[in-house]
C-alpha cells in the first residue's frame, strides 16, 4: 500500500534520512525504535509530507505523493496521524474536533461537484444533442452530511467510552483521554493506514494502558499502524514487523520475535541491551 | 464655587439652547465612526498582512508579498498619524483629484494606520499559536488555508484580545487629531461650545469625561467577549 523508494531528507546540510527502502502492506502493524535523534520520527512524518522528502519516492495507492505537484490534501484523508502532544484542535470540542474534517471535507467535495456541474450545464448549450455530457450525480446535501459525521462522531466516542465528554473542550480531559479523541478523530475519515508519532511519550504512566489497549483494538481489527514508539513490551506484542533505524538508514527489519529474540545489527544489539 | 456653577450655566445654556448638543452628538458619531471603521478596516489589512508574513517562504510569490507588507508596516509605523492624515487630505487627494468628505479620509487612512500596528498583534497572536494545531489540521487533510481560518486564526484571536482592545481603546483617543482634516469631533465640538460661550473650562472638563467614559465602556465589552471566548481554556 505504501512503497517508499530512497527516501532521502536532510534539514539545511544536515542529513536525517539517507535512502530509506520499505514496503508497508495493508494490515501490516509496523512498529519503528531506535535512539533519539535517528530520523525514526522524520520518517514517520515525511510518510504524509508533514516534512517534504528532498528525495526519492513514496507510492502511496499507486501515487507519488512526494511529487509536489500532486495534491498533497487529498492523499492526507487516507492517511491518518495521532500525535506525541495529541494536538486536538483547542477551540473546538470533543465532538467538534472528530466532525471538523469529514465535514469540511465532505462540504468541499459537494462545492465542487455542484461547480463541476455548472460548467457541465454551460459547456452543454454549445455541445450537439449527441455529444452532451452527463452532471456529476449528487446524492447528499449539507445536513445529511453534517448528520452524518455527527452519528459517527458519537459512535466512535462511544466506542472509548467518551461519550459524555462530547461537548466540552479539551482542555478539560486527561492527557489519556486527549490520546484516545486523537485516535478515533483519524479514525474518523476513514483512513488506509493510521501514523502514530510516539503516542504514549507525554502520557502519564497510569494512562498508557488505555491509550495501548485502544491501538491494539484497531491492530486486530486489521487497521493498517505504523508506529514510532519507546513501547518495547507493545512492539514485541502487536507489531508484525519492527524497525530498527538509526543515522538515518534502517538498519534492521524483522518480526518480532525475531527482532528482539535473536537481533543481528551490532548497533541494534547494543540498543536493546541498555533498554530492554 | 459660586463662579464655577456660573460657569456651568454657561455651559448648559451653550449646550441646550444654543444647539451645542447636536455639534456633540456629531462629534461623538464622527469619533465612533473613525474609530469603529477604522478598527474593522485594521483588523482586516492587519490579518491579510500577518498572514502573509507567517507563510511559508519556499516560493518567491510569499517572499514578494512580504516585501510589500514590511514596506507597508514600516511606513505606517515610521510617520505620525497627524502626517498620515495631511499627506491623505492635502497631497493624494488633490494629485488623484478624488473629492472625498474628511471623516471618509479619516475612517480610510485610521483604518490604514491601525491595519499596520493590528498586522503585528495579530502576527504574534498567530505564533502563539502551538505550531501542532496547524500539523494537526493538515494531517487529517484540511488545506493550509482552512486550517489557518478555522483552527489557528480563532486561537490567535483570542490569545491577543486584551491587546486588540487596547489598540481600539488607542484609536479612539487618537482619533481626536483629525480636526487638522476639518472633521468635526469632540475635540472640535466642545471648542465650538467654549468659544460660544467665552468658557472653556467646564467643555473640556465634560469632554474628558466622554473619553473615560467611552473608555471604561469598551475596557468592560473587552472583558465581556474575553470570558465568553476563553470558554475552552476553563475546566467544567
Amino acid at each position: 500500500m505504501i512503497d517508499v523508494i530512497n527516501l532521502q531528507k536532510s534539514f539545511g546540510s544536515n542529513k536525517v534520512l539517507n535512502g530509506i527502502d520499505i514496503k508497508i502492506e495493508k494490515g501490516d502493524i509496523m512498529c519503528v525504535i531506535g535512539p533519539s535523534g535517528s530520523g525514526k520520527s522524520t520518517f514517520l512524518r515525511c510518510l504524509n509530507c508533514m516534512e517534504d522528502p528532498t528525495g526519492g519516492q513514496i507510492i502511496f495507492n499507486g501515487v507519488d505523493i512526494a511529487d509536489f505537484k500532486v495534491d498533497i490534501n487529498i492523499h492526507r484523508r487516507r492517511m491518518g496521524m495521532v500525535f506525541q502532544h495529541f494536538n486536538l484542535f483547542n477551540n473546538k470540542t470533543v465532538i467538534q474536533n472528530i466532525m471538523l474534517a469529514p465535514v469540511t471535507v465532505g462540504l468541499q467535495d459537494l462545492k465542487k461537484a455542484k461547480r463541476t456541474n455548472v460548467m457541465i450545464k454551460l459547456t452543454n448549450l454549445f455541445r450537439s444533442s449527441r455529444m452532451k455530457k452527463d452532471l456529476v450525480p449528487i446524492t447528499t446535501n449539507k445536513a445529511e452530511i453534517k448528520a452524518t459525521a455527527k452519528e459517527n462522531a458519537m459512535a466512535l466516542l462511544n466506542r472509548i467510552g467518551l461519550a459524555d465528554k462530547a461537548d466540552v473542550y479539551p482542555s478539560t480531559l486527561s492527557g489519556g483521554q486527549k490520546q484516545r479523541v486523537a485516535i478515533v478523530r483519524a479514525l474518523a475519515m476513514n483512513p488506509d493506514v493510521i501514523l502514530f508519532d510516539e503516542p504514549t511519550s507525554a502520557l502519564d504512566p497510569e494512562m498508557v494502558g488505555e491509550v495501548l489497549d485502544l491501538m491494539k483494538q484497531l491492530a486486530k481489527e486489521g487497521m493498517t499502524m505504523i508506529i514510532v514508539t519507546h513501547e518495547m513490551g507493545f512492539a514485541r506484542e502487536v507489531a508484525n514487523r519492527v524497525l530498527f533505524i538509526d543515522g538515518g538508514q534502517i538498519l534492521e527489519s524483522a518480526p518480532p520475535a525475531e527482532f528482539f529474540g535473536n537481533p543481528k545489527n551490532p548497533r541494534l544489539k547494543e540498543f536493546l541491551s541498555k533498554v530492554l | 464655587m459660586g463662579d464655577f456653577s456660573k460657569k456651568v450655566d454657561a455651559f448648559l445654556d451653550a449646550f441646550i439652547n444654543q444647539n451645542g448638543y447636536a455639534k456633540v452628538l456629531e462629534g461623538l458619531q464622527n469619533t465612533l465612526l473613525i474609530a469603529v471603521l477604522g478598527l474593522v478596516i485594521g483588523i482586516l489589512i492587519g490579518t491579510v498582512i500577518a498572514i502573509v508574513r507567517v507563510l511559508p517562504k519556499y516560493k518567491v510569490m510569499p517572499r514578494i508579498l512580504n516585501g510589500i507588507c514590511s514596506f507597508y508596516v514600516g511606513l505606517f509605523r515610521g510617520t505620525p498619524i497627524v502626517v498620515q492624515l495631511l499627506v491623505f487630505y492635502y497631497v493624494m487627494l488633490p494629485l488623484l483629484g478624488i473629492r472625498m468628505s474628511s471623516v471618509n479620509v479619516a475612517i480610510i487612512v485610521f483604518g490604514l494606520n491601525s491595519g499596520a500596528y493590528i498586522s503585528e498583534i495579530m502576527r504574534s497572536g498567530i505564533l502563539s499559536v502551538d505550531h501542532g494545531q496547524m500539523e494537526a489540521g493538515r494531517a487529517v487533510g484540511l488545506s493550509y488555508w482552512t486550517t489557518m481560518f478555522k483552527i489557528v486564526i480563532p486561537q490567535a484571536v483570542k490569545n491577543i484580545l486584551p491587546t486588540l482592545g487596547n489598540e481600539f481603546i488607542a484609536l479612539i483617543k487618537e482619533t481626536s487629531v483629525v480636526s487638522f482634516v476639518g472633521a468635526t469631533d469632540l475635540y472640535i465640538a466642545f471648542n465650538m461650545i467654549g468659544s460660544n460661550s467665552y468658557e472653556f473650562m467646564v467643555p473640556y472638563l465634560v469632554m474628558a469625561l466622554i473619553y473615560i467614559v467611552l473608555v471604561l465602556l469598551i475596557s468592560l465589552g473587552i472583558k465581556i467577549m474575553e470570558r465568553s471566548l476563553r470558554k475552552s481554556d476553563r475546566r467544567h
